[in-house]
């Protein structure tokens, strides 16, 4: 792949930013967008903008079309067996707040235990912790170790006869660990408990066959895809969308409505309420098709010589602590500098700009594990080049510099 | 946006090396003033220069010169009060660099928001957002 050539399809690079080429490595918290995302955007508002599933007008029949195309093409691209296994919502975080309360709702009682990991996003507990509130259930955490790693047998310590279901992170936003989800699935298939995978940062860097994983549920955020904001996808095997309640009640979900009763909808409608993010869910077909053309191995190759040059460069740069060390890592480098606060970090590099994320990247649990209040992260996506990383490292020093390091 | 202007040596200094940081060393005066936390420059350097500078001031004085802060930061060019002199005003100018920096107008002012929630001994959390 050539980067300079992909690189030349994002808009955003096309000019400068406060003065500065940008140096854009903050695509763990959400990727820039390609031409051809923005442009199908408006072409569907200008050209073919219909609602969906409702009237039978032409117009309406070209955007059903349109918005289930998008559909198949998920379908495909994550080696789901049928069309109906996917749902869109409005994000990652909906696809993994539908599970928690349909699954919740259906199968959580009092004492009954969800086991999660240190390492997961505030999304892969919050929708939980609403279950703990209402339901008085419990929630595990899987430790991390010292390489800021979850293994399976941390995993595996902490499942009871009260798990009821698994949810954990394909690779960790923070220090970059890519979990084994495979053999996680393997060893809760084995005990009958069920296992949802936060995928947001698994889908846009790794390659996803979901028959091969066999997870029950894998929650993906189309932002982070290249793709539009507003849409994201949850997997989840037919027999569980058939056997769960429906989410969100409205219009489009449901069979019949009666004054005495109510039945909902078939797959993949009866998750769908009211009106979706039409334009969104087309455009994010561009996504997967632009992702196509580059192709997964090629983006995964890419992104690992960037981590493998990225962690060389800054291992070099005294002073930088890099937060994590696990086996398997993706395009993710957290780190901390002696005796400048991630902040302060974050604004000196913005000034050449360098964006980049400081805070706790939503992993409160995580942070306060590793005893650090906040971390600045670089995260690559496929635009990024080594000479962004040689930039950082420039800034970096910069920012030494003023603080008389 | 200049980061000469929002990293100065008086900031750097006060950042690195926060005063009246920690618990209370004398607890036999009848008044004093410390701070306990952990921050970005610009919040140590703020908490410790405000504590430096309200120190031995009466209540009055104090939210006086609270509210000419934080109006400066947020709309005022200069700072207005009598109760501090011309050198003590210079040091706490060296904070208003934030004022180009909106995302860290916050980290300025944190300090100051919570020394009015300490006079007015109220138990709720402060916040810098209104």
């Amino acid at each position: 792949m050539n980067v300079d050539d992909i690189k030349r399809e994002f808009p955003i690079f096309d000019d400068k930013i406060q003065n500065n080429d940008l140096v854009y490595l903050d695509s763990a918290n959400s990727s820039q967008k390609p031409r051809v995302v923005v442009d199908r955007i408006y072409d569907f508002y200008t050209k073919e903008f219909s609602n969906v599933g409702r009237s039978v007008h032409y117009l309406a029949v070209a955007a059903t079309n349109l918005y289930e195309q998008t559909r198949v093409s998920v379908q495909k691209y994550i080696n789901a067996k049928d069309k109906d296994e996917i749902v869109f919502t409005k994000g990652a975080t909906e696809a993994i707040n539908l599970v928690a309360n349909t699954f919740g709702q259906k199968y959580l009682s009092e004492g009954d235990e969800v086991l999660l990991t240190e390492l997961e996003h505030h999304s892969n507990y919050v929708p939980w912790h609403f279950l703990r509130k209402a339901k008085n259930i419990k929630i595990e955490f899987a430790e991390i170790n010292d390489d800021g790693d979850v293994t399976l047998e941390a995993i595996e310590k902490k499942i009871t006869n009260k798990t009821k279901i698994i949810s954990v992170s394909h690779l960790s936003n923070v220090t970059g660990a890519i979990l084994p989800i495979k053999k996680i699935v393997q060893l809760a298939h084995s005990k009958n408990i069920p296992v949802l995978i936060d995928g947001c940062q698994g889908a846009p860097h790794l390659k996803l066959d979901m028959q091969d994983i066999d997870c029950d549920f894998y929650a993906i955020s189309g932002h982070k895809m290249y793709g539009p904001t507003g849409i994201g996808v949850l997997y989840a095997k037919k027999k569980w969308l058939e056997d769960l309640p429906p989410y969100q009640g409205g219009g489009g979900m449901i069979n019949e409505v009666k004054k005495e009763g109510i039945t909902y909808g078939e797959l993949p409608n009866k998750y769908e309420a009211g009106t979706m993010a039409t334009a969104q869910v087309i455009a994010f077909n561009e996504s997967i098709k632009f992702m196509e053309k580059i192709g997964i191995q090629n983006i995964e190759k890419h992104e690992k010589e960037l981590l493998d040059y990225g962690l060389e460069k800054l291992k070099k740069n005294n002073s930088i602590n890099i937060i994590g060390n696990p086996r398997e890592k993706g395009g993710v480098i957290s780190f901390t500098i002696e005796g400048v606060h991630p902040h302060d970090i974050a604004t000196i590099l913005d000034e050449d700009g360098v964006a980049i994320r400081a805070g706790h990247h939503c992993c409160q649990i995580l942070h306060d594990k590793l005893n650090l209040p906040a971390t600045a992260r670089a995260s690559f996506g496929v635009y990024n080049t080594k000479d962004d990383i040689d930039k950082l490292d420039e800034a970096i020093n910069k920012c030494k510099k003023i603080f008389n390091l | 946006m200049d980061l000469k202007d929002l990293y100065q040596e008086i900031i750097l200094d006060h950042g690195k090396n926060p005063r009246n940081l920690g618990k209370f060393d004398n607890y036999n005066k009848d008044e004093d003033i410390a701070f306990e936390g952990h921050g970005c420059a610009i919040s140590m350097a703020s908490a410790s220069i405000m504590t430096d500078m309200v120190r031995g001031k009466e209540e009055k004085e104090v939210k006086e010169i609270v509210a000419d802060f934080i109006g400066m930061i947020k709309e005022k060019d200069s700072l207005e009060t009598n109760i501090l002199k011309d050198d003590e005003k210079t040091k706490l100018m060296s904070l208003s660099g934030v004022k180009q920096y909106p995302m860290r107008v916050k980290c300025a002012t944190l300090s100051w928001h919570t020394l009015t929630s300490a006079l007015d001994n109220s138990d709720q959390v402060v916040k810098t957002e209104e």
